[in-house]
């Protein structure tokens, strides 16, 4: 049976960072919508899920968004209990929030603690002014720093997020960053690269010529820099852009996602997936409210995967991990799979003993080139 | 001015005095299918209502791009001093692909309107059909159009017409196709100087066909022009050339909408349906005549239409193969000059070799395939037909440079082309440039009028159909016009040019060029290919070779990175529709080796010219 996840989304920010194309909105595009109405409606949609069989006792909580930080640190501690007094909480489980630097101090991240919060993941992005000043970004380097030793002060798991390949950013720089974020001392790291979502601010500025556009040579020189930094600081991968100090600070709750277990997003824009099914609620949280109001859940774009989806899926998810994908999954989706296998090994891009043993594990050069092996792997 | 006719002469039996048959000779763009559009409105033949652009222009590629590709005739009544006259106007196509079909309509008339842009002045294209027309002794009115637009000069142009054909600056009327200005005067003047039709109408039927046109409905309508005799209905015709008996079911003339007659008598033009499906059953330039009473000798002038260029032409999916061959199989029954066979290219897969009259007909062809027929198709490079000898005297002719041969070769011949070039005079200089890159040879020049240069050069065709024209054009800013005609073979120091991916040969990108280009050519196609090939997992050499010798060499950089970072709060639906939508551009990819190349690169990469487009698709 599937572990079940609970993921809250809270679409708020104070500001638009350039890059960013999630579901959230700043005050001024909330029309009217109130941030402090965000708890009532999502108690309305918590009861709404309560009704459905297949809810359970959750493993992992996560609160992201948007800036669920931007929450009053009670309201966001009593978003938690009330989760957990509904579904229940599995022993041992994680629950994290994502954090944003600004919004921090010592007696949020402690009423997070005291309410049963285990991890924070902050934003940090870059440790270089001129870029986090690219990305819109508004903390300072300093605000990062000074939240991750109090949240350790508190017993909290730590993470930081790193984003490279920012127009401009310069190898450098990105290695500055990597420094400070493994002079952090956190159990985790995530480093993302910059995608240019289409319908960004940013993306227009690179469409237009304003900014450069980012190289994609030098963000995969990034990459292996920062992978091999990792390692020899005591961090092992675990999943494309995920890095942890040891088993236990792995994030389960994204594995969650990569293995394809069962999860309910609560609040505005948020996916769930609930055995073989998935879904999105309604985008602005106005809307959102209205159809919770009248008893529905506020769904949108239902599908049921189907088997060959749900194999697809597997392939694409679980390639990503360190515990590799299932060569079986492969053999029913691909008639052609030993050939296709045995010339992935051959140019060096998934390992070749697990492979022989039925995992198919990505090498470094693999990793970074994900996307192309998994599309040899579906036939394409 | 005239009034309009109150009555029509009726068809069959109208006294050929009374006939006026006659055609408009002028450039694209200088304002024909307006003219006959106010021609048509003026005689009353089409009321107002009814009106519409480009009347007479029925498939959509000539209304957009305002060529005519088709010519018609249009049978109008005009008056003119109290006697009625059925005049007959042929249309015939502008362009220099299409000569063969413009002097079969000229052998149709007895008169030309000699149609020039009042802004711009005659253009090379209309100087040929205007010496084709005085070949044919027809009688030639000039008329200057689009007098109303402030850029005219009709004084100036007036002089260059009348220096060009001899008579009065002052002889050359003014009109405006686009106001209605003059046309009356027009139609006066047809009647008065256009000589009456002459013609035995005793003697066995001979009609000469001068276009023939496939009707889904109708099946395959036959334009002819009757000499001799005449034509009735249910009689059984036989066409002269190939001996075959058709029934015509009906005759008729177009008052613009076809009209069924009692027949068609001398001097009269008009249509022919036998229920035959393929136009190649009446062949434009032969002669009809009845079973009952056959003529002993065919009107002369008969020829048939001869390819110049060829290309490659294949079906993006290769699954649309057996639509390609059904389209061409139809689009051969509306156009006799098309002709192709079955061809393979490793690069491409199966699609058809195609002969074409020149580079117009090439793209008008492909556009029909494409819109006509809903496909999705790849040309490759325009290529001409070589003549090769071997040392052991084996003599290969090579339509493709894929057939090209490997072994000694002693000789290669190459068709040849009389090219004339109008231009304002200040272009001179880089025409002449242009043409010596080409190979080309300059026979001669003349002036034309004070500002106004006619070049000849003799070229190989083969460095025409490849951009000869864009980079005309674009060297003096759209002044120059172009004309040519073929001038036989001439031998040339010509090579292949293989182009490897890999290690691969791409048969389709293989060209036949002289020797001192070939190193141009690798070094363009090479480098072409480099910005349109993406990048693959591995590093991709580009190579440029003449038989076993690499001459220029490009390689592609390995892709390092090609990784989507993260998946947002668990939306992996977002994720699987990105990979949804990489296996439809798949289906666009094509394997050379194991290099994957987009559809795009293909067409980007074989398109001549086109830099521009060239350059945004490789970003």
């Amino acid at each position: 049976m599937a572990t079940f996840h609970g993921y809250v989304h809270v679409p708020f920010c104070r500001v638009r960072c350039g890059y960013c194309d999630f579901n959230t909105y700043t005050s001024e595009e909330l029309d009217g919508y109130p941030q402090t109405a965000f708890l009532k409606h999502l108690e309305v949609e918590v009861q709404l899920a309560r009704q459905e069989e297949s809810v359970r006792p959750l493993s992992t909580v996560f609160f992201g968004g948007g800036t669920p930080t931007l929450l009053p640190a009670n309201e966001l501690a009593q978003a938690f209990t009330l989760l957990k007094e509904t579904f229940g909480l599995e022993e041992g489980a994680e629950v994290t929030t994502e954090a944003n630097p600004d919004t921090l101090t010592f007696e949020y991240l402690e009423t997070l603690k005291h309410s049963g919060f285990t991890r924070i993941s902050v934003g940090m992005q870059s440790a270089n002014r001129s870029v986090l000043k690219t990305l819109d970004r508004t903390h300072s380097p300093e605000a990062v720093s000074r939240s991750i030793a109090w949240a350790k002060d508190l017993g909290l798991h730590t993470s930081v997020d790193l984003i490279y390949g920012a127009p401009g950013e310069t190898f450098d720089q990105w290695k500055e960053s990597v420094d400070t974020a493994i002079g952090f001392e956190t159990d985790h790291i995530s480093a993302y690269a910059l995608i240019l979502e289409p319908a960004t601010k940013l993306a227009r500025a690179v469409n237009s010529g304003l900014v450069e556009e980012p190289d994609d040579d030098l963000a995969a020189t990034k990459y292996e820099w920062i992978d091999s930094q990792l390692a020899s600081n005591g961090f092992h991968w675990y999943e494309l852009s995920n890095w942890a100090k040891s088993e236990i600070f792995e994030s389960r709750h994204n594995i969650a996602y990569w293995q394809g277990q069962d999860w309910w997003g609560f609040g505005p824009g948020a996916h769930s997936h609930m055995s073989g099914s998935r879904w999105s609620n309604l985008k602005h949280p106005s809307s959102y409210a209205r159809v919770l109001q009248t008893g529905e859940v506020p769904a949108e774009n239902r599908e049921t995967i189907t088997a060959t989806q749900l194999l697809e899926e597997r392939a694409m998810l679980e390639l990503r991990l360190r515990t590799g994908l299932d060569v079986a999954v492969v053999s029913e989706l691909n008639p052609n799979h030993a050939k296709v296998i045995s010339g992935l090994i051959a140019d060096g891009l998934v390992d070749g003993k697990s492979a022989i043993s039925g995992r198919l594990i990505l090498t470094l050069k693999g990793r970074l080139l994900a996307d192309f092996v998994l599309r040899k792997l579906l036939g394409l | 001015m005239s009034p309009r006719a109150k009555s029509r002469l009726e068809p069959a039996k109208t006294n050929p005095d009374f006939i006026r048959n006659f055609c408009i000779i002028a450039h694209i763009d200088h304002g024909k299918s307006t003219l006959a559009d106010r021609m048509l409105q003026l005689t009353g033949i089409v009321d107002d209502r009814s009106m519409r652009a480009q009347y007479l222009d029925r498939m959509d590629i000539e209304r957009e791009r305002g060529i005519t590709i088709k010519s018609q005739a249009v049978r109008m009544p005009w008056e003119l001093d109290g006697q009625t006259y059925a005049l007959n106007m042929i249309d015939t196509p502008g362009h220099v692909d299409f000569t063969y079909e413009v002097s079969r309509s000229l052998a149709a008339c007895e008169g030309a309107v000699l149609l020039v842009d009042a802004a711009q002045g005659i253009e090379a294209q209309t100087l040929a059909n205007l010496y084709l027309a005085m070949e044919n002794d027809l009688q030639i009115i000039p008329v200057l159009n689009k007098i109303d637009l402030p850029a005219a000069q009709p004084e100036k142009y007036a002089e260059e017409l009348a220096n060009l054909i001899g008579g009065n600056p002052e002889d050359c009327l003014r009109v405006s196709g686009k106001t209605g200005i003059g046309v009356d005067v027009l139609l006066d003047k047809i009647i008065r100087t256009v000589p009456a039709p002459v013609g035995d109408p005793n003697a066995p039927a001979r009609a000469m066909i001068f276009d023939s046109v496939y009707d889904s409905y109708r099946g395959v309508v036959t334009y002819v022009r009757m000499i001799d005799g005449q034509l009735t209905p249910r009689e059984k015709i036989q066409m002269m050339s190939t001996k075959a008996v058709h029934e015509a079911l009906e005759i008729g003339v177009s008052s613009p909408e076809p009209e069924a007659t009692k027949g068609l008598g001398v001097g009269e033009v008009g249509y022919l349906i036998t229920g035959v499906k393929d136009v190649r059953q009446s062949k434009v330039g032969d002669t009809v005549t009845t079973v009952a009473k056959p003529a002993t000798e065919a009107l002369k002038g008969y020829s048939e239409p001869l390819p110049m260029v060829f290309s490659g032409i294949y079906p993006i999916d290769g699954s649309d193969y057996p639509n390609l061959r059904e389209a061409l199989d139809k689009l051969k029954l509306s156009d006799a000059a098309l002709v192709y066979e079955p061809e393979t290219s490793v690069a491409l897969g199966f699609g058809f070799r195609c002969g074409f009259l020149g580079l117009l007909h090439l793209e008008i062809v492909t556009e029909r395939l494409e819109r006509e027929f809903g496909l999705d198709l790849i040309a490759t490079a325009p290529s001409v037909v070589y003549e090769v000898t071997m040392e052991d005297g084996k003599e290969i002719t090579v339509t493709n440079p894929s057939e090209f041969p490997t072994g000694k070769v002693k000789k290669v011949l190459e068709p040849m082309v009389r090219a004339t070039i109008l231009s304002p005079k200040d272009y001179v200089g880089t025409i002449m440039e242009l043409c010596q890159a080409r190979r080309g040879s300059m026979i001669d020049m003349q002036y034309l009028g004070e500002d106004r240069v006619q070049l000849r050069y003799s070229l190989p065709l083969a460095e025409i159909v490849f951009d000869f024209f864009d980079q005309l054009k674009s060297r003096t800013q759209g002044y120059a016009s172009l004309d040519y005609e073929e001038a036989g073979l001439t031998e040339g120091d010509l090579v292949k040019v293989d182009i490897l991916l890999q290690g691969d040969q791409v048969d389709a990108f293989s060209a036949i060029v002289h020797k001192d280009k070939a190193y141009a050519y690798g070094v363009m196609m090479t480098g072409k290919l480099r910005e349109l090939i993406p990048r693959q997992q591995f590093e991709v050499p580009i190579q440029a070779a003449v038989g076993s010798r690499i001459i220029a060499r490009e390689s592609i950089r390995a892709m390092r990175k090609d990784v989507l970072a993260k998946c947002y709060g668990g939306d992996i639906s977002r994720k699987r529709k990105l990979l949804e939508k990489q296996k439809e551009g798949k289906k666009r990819m094509k394997m050379v080796g194991r290099v994957e190349v987009p559809q795009e690169a293909f067409i980007a990469a074989l398109s001549t010219g086109d830099e521009k487009k060239a350059d945004k698709k490789a970003k």
